[in-house]
């Protein structure tokens, strides 16, 4: 099947079967390498990208749902204004080690305070505990994603 | 020989021995680089005292420091990044001495070359073992102050000055009365000509700029824009993707293969059919995926297939019955027994372990007729390259490694079976392939952190103090498959890490290690290896000693301590910052554990919440850590950081069990990781000091099993002498 799918502000036409995951398409079909592959059951969150805004983990998402959704990778999380301030707070805390896992942490952390730009503690956790950091970095993203909250007003 | 090595470099060479007020083990070589520039070559040894088994004059340099023309500097080193910051620690040290901002020197990963980038004593080129520092400490400074020393040299003779007249600053040679100043690239060329320092004195540590403050990663702006290539990244033109089953059983094989379902799927290429394998070749991972999903394989499992854990652990539990070579011995621990007032015995185990790298195992490989590439994240490239040689056939010089950034190693990207596998498949393949493992498929056929069982006994006197240690625990030797010099009169140094050499005085202690190798299930290095177990045990048995004599856990093992100051330093400092004493809420803990692992002292205390129905959630961990002089504060108290979440999950969750042959875990659903939900605030106290660096990368991970089994004791009652915590036995009786 052909589909069009739009990433980053861009169109891509793919020819792959409708229930492909969007996580394939984007590495291995678009080479687009900077979305993780983790468990591909959506339980370590290393794939997660935004869908219209959304978080979301791309390993289970079929390109046959994505319709004319936009949607927006690691790539270029840092054209907007959450993901700018996330990526800045990471760098200046320090946050990855390995760093496999972090676009997916990124990406999740730009959801989060594009929608809050307040989180708590509880608030946080909720919306961090679903990607998985094997080196053990959440202490340092807890405290990157206060840092980036600061920043807004 | 030498000569030939460094040829690409070009230019003369003088061999160089730093003086022994230095460092009798530390050697360096100087040459001209082919574009110009000075060479620095040196060998970078272990730090401890296997070391003293270098012999002099048999000098491999295995890191070589060049500063071209431009002013570049550029080092190439046999260590690998993964996460543990030594890109950035590393560089420190040379910035240091030779007056350099640590921006201008450059990183570069050495290329596969077991000869060229050998640790020396180990005959490998591997990062591991947390000796990254420790071995780069005293050559990596002693290079940059003779380069330095060199290029002042170079720029005293060009303006005909007297060189104590020069200082260099910043990558510049000044010349401060007449105000003239020369880059280190201008002076690079006419150093390397200029004879060699017979004396070159290192700073004092109270004059270091760089070392000691929190130098920012030089690795991370890529690591937070995606733009960070590791080797699942990895895209050579025509790549096709790989995905595959293993045997479930390990030691079983392929009995028969339908594969017209999987054939039939869309963007799948080819089906390679191996003796213990099978591989869906594709356009892209979901097709590969797809494919595997609709083979239908039968196997014939092999000798293993009725293979339970339990079956290894009575194995195990079974041979500390017998004896064993002994590991150390100190007074008679029977004698003593006999006139002990209290005997303490008990049994521990830990289980196998899965590494579980957020970066599943993966390797990318084109075989040609007359060649073969392949693309790697790996701790040990040239074990790499050499497995694809031997699974070729190939010469060594056919086949070309090239090592990338590391999702995650921790122990398991120190072996090369991964990239025997992917090239069995690529024989079979036109054009190259990236062969990528499932989740389920790296749980399921990793090389697991062995299964050990300890058995203790103590004696206490009178007064409740220990006067016997007996320890005899049984489990697998890594060092004996892995690097088979290292394993002597059936010990070796990882196995008894953490088991002997206590920081405690004790009269009489007797440690003996039976090597069992478990069948039908192959072990690895697993962050913090040998002291991820022994610690654990010993640190808990302590813990027992100090219940059974009544004691305060921390005053008890401060009693023991009198030979130790270091030791009883991060001890009383840990201590002090958790607040150790103070009072706790119901089914609340604190539990301590004090080590020296991998030239670290490092005291913890766990602050554990045990729940009505036993789960357990640690809330905070306090560290104290003397690691001699902190080359890089801000990279030790992330490794920290890390080191106790990892050890923290294997706490609580590390489990990886066989039943009919089979691993039971597949993914993270079933073979858990702490979540940033569950992760405790950590404190991590520095002591400052000026003693040589110790090891960090893995020390943090031995320490928080025992702190946090002692917690859920202090909270509980209950004494876990088997991990991980057992939820069950932990629930409130009603």
């Amino acid at each position: 099947m052909a589909f069009t799918i739009k990433v980053n502000g861009n169109t891509h036409n793919v020819e792959v079967d409708g229930d492909t995951p969007l996580l394939w398409v984007l590495r291995d079909v678009l080479g687009m390498t900077g979305t993780k592959f983790g468990c591909g059951m959506a339980l370590c969150g290393a794939c997660t990208v935004h869908i219209d805004g959304a978080p979301t983990r791309s390993c289970i998402t079929p390109i046959e749902i994505i319709g004319k959704s936009e949607i927006t990778t690691i790539e270029a999380i840092g054209a907007t204004a959450a993901g700018v301030k996330i990526q800045k707070a990471w760098l200046d805390q320090e946050v990855p080690q390995c760093g496999y896992c972090q676009s997916g942490q990124i990406m999740s952390a730009a959801a989060l305070l594009a929608s809050n730009p307040h989180p708590s503690d509880t608030d946080i956790d909720d919306a961090m505990s679903g990607n998985i950091c094997r080196c053990g970095t959440y202490v340092r993203i807890r405290e990157a994603i206060k840092q980036a909250a600061q920043t807004n007003g | 020989m030498i000569v030939d090595r460094v040829a690409s470099y070009g230019g003369q060479l003088h061999q160089f021995a730093v003086p022994k007020t230095l460092s009798r083990r530390s050697f360096l070589q100087v040459g001209a680089a082919a574009s110009g520039g000075l060479v620095l070559s040196l060998s970078l040894p272990l730090p401890d005292s296997e070391a003293e088994a270098a012999e002099a004059g048999s000098f491999v340099p295995n890191a070589f420091i060049r500063i071209d023309s431009d002013g570049q500097i550029v080092l190439t080193m046999p260590y690998v990044e993964m996460g543990q910051g030594t890109y950035t620690s590393i560089p420190m040290l040379i910035a240091e001495e030779l007056e350099v901002d640590l921006k201008q020197v450059q990183v570069e990963h050495a290329p596969p070359n077991e000869k060229l980038y050998a640790n020396p004593l180990l005959g490998v080129q591997a990062t591991g073992n947390s000796n990254a520092i420790r071995g780069a400490w005293q050559p990596l400074r002693e290079a940059g102050a003779v380069a330095r020393i060199m290029l002042v040299a170079a720029a005293a003779k060009r303006w005909n000055v007297d060189p104590t007249s020069c200082r260099a600053q910043s990558g510049e040679v000044l010349h401060s009365p007449t105000g003239r100043r020369g880059t280190f690239g201008e002076l690079a060329a006419d150093a390397a000509r200029v004879p060699i320092p017979e004396n070159v004195a290192l700073k004092p540590p109270q004059d270091f700029k760089l070392i000691g403050t929190p130098a920012k990663r030089l690795d991370t702006p890529a690591k937070v824009n995606g733009t960070a290539l590791y080797g699942i990244d990895v895209r050579p033109p025509g790549v096709k993707i790989a995905t595959l089953a293993q045997s479930p059983v390990f030691g079983g094989r392929v009995k028969s293969v339908d594969d017209s379902a999987a054939k039939a799927v869309k963007g799948v290429r080819q089906i390679v059919r191996l003796d213990d394998a099978v591989a869906v070749v594709a356009d892209h991972m979901g097709a590969a995926k797809k494919g595997l999903a609709a083979l239908t394989i039968e196997w014939d499992d092999g000798p293993h297939s009725k293979l339970d854990t339990a079956d290894i652990a009575s194995e195990l539990e079974q041979a500390t019955l017998g004896s064993g070579p002994v590991a150390q011995n100190i007074g008679d621990v029977d004698k003593a027994l006999a006139s002990a007032a209290t005997k303490v015995e008990a049994i521990y185990q830990v289980p196998f372990l899965a590494h579980a790298t957020m970066e599943p195992m993966n390797c990318t490989v084109h075989v040609r007729p007359d060649g073969c590439e392949v693309w790697v994240g790996s701790q040990a490239i040239a074990r790499c390259q050499a497995a694809a040689a031997k699974v070729t056939g190939l010469p060594l010089d056919k086949v070309v490694a090239h090592n990338h950034l590391i999702g995650g190693g921790f122990g398991r990207r120190l072996e090369s079976d991964g990239v025997a596998r992917a090239v069995e498949i690529a024989k079979q393949v036109d054009g190259p392939v990236k062969v990528v493992w499932s989740r389920e498929e790296d749980i399921q056929h990793d090389m697991y952190r062995p299964y050990w069982v300890d058995r203790l006994t103590a004696g206490l006197d009178e007064k409740g103090m220990p006067i016997a240690w007996s320890n005899r625990y049984a489990g697998s030797s890594i060092i004996a498959r892995w690097l088979p010099p290292g394993f002597k009169n059936g010990l070796d140094p990882d196995s008894t890490e953490g088991a002997i050499n206590l920081v405690y005085a004790l009269p009489n202690l007797h440690v003996e290690y039976v090597r069992v190798e478990p069948p039908g299930i192959p072990t690895a290095f697993w962050r913090s290896v040998g002291p991820s177990h022994n610690v654990y045990v010993t640190e808990s048995f302590m813990d027992e000693l100090a219940a059974a004599a009544k004691r305060d856990a921390v005053a008890y093992r401060r009693a023991l301590l009198d030979q130790s100051p270091r030791a009883k330093g991060v001890l009383d400092l840990a201590a002090e910052k958790a607040g150790w004493g103070q009072p706790l809420p119901q089914r609340v803990g604190r539990g301590v554990s004090l080590q020296f692992v991998f030239g670290t002292y490092m005291a913890q205390v766990a602050e554990v919440e045990v729940a009505k129905d036993g789960t357990v959630r640690v809330r905070r961990v306090v560290c104290a850590v003397d690691c001699g002089i902190p080359v890089n504060p801000d990279t030790i108290q992330a490794q920290i950081q890390s080191a106790i979440i990892f050890g923290i999950t294997a706490a609580l969750y590390g489990d990886i069990t066989l039943k009919n042959g089979r691993v039971e875990q597949t993914n993270f659903d079933s073979y858990q990781m702490l979540r940033m939900n569950e992760a405790p605030a950590i404190e991590v106290h520095i002591v400052q000091n000026f003693e040589p660096p110790g090891g960090m990368g893995e020390c943090g991970t031995s320490a928080i099993v025992p702190a946090v089994a002692n917690a859920i004791f202090a909270a509980t009652g209950k004494r876990l002498r088997k991990m991980p915590v057992d939820i069950a036995a932990l629930k409130e009786p009603t």
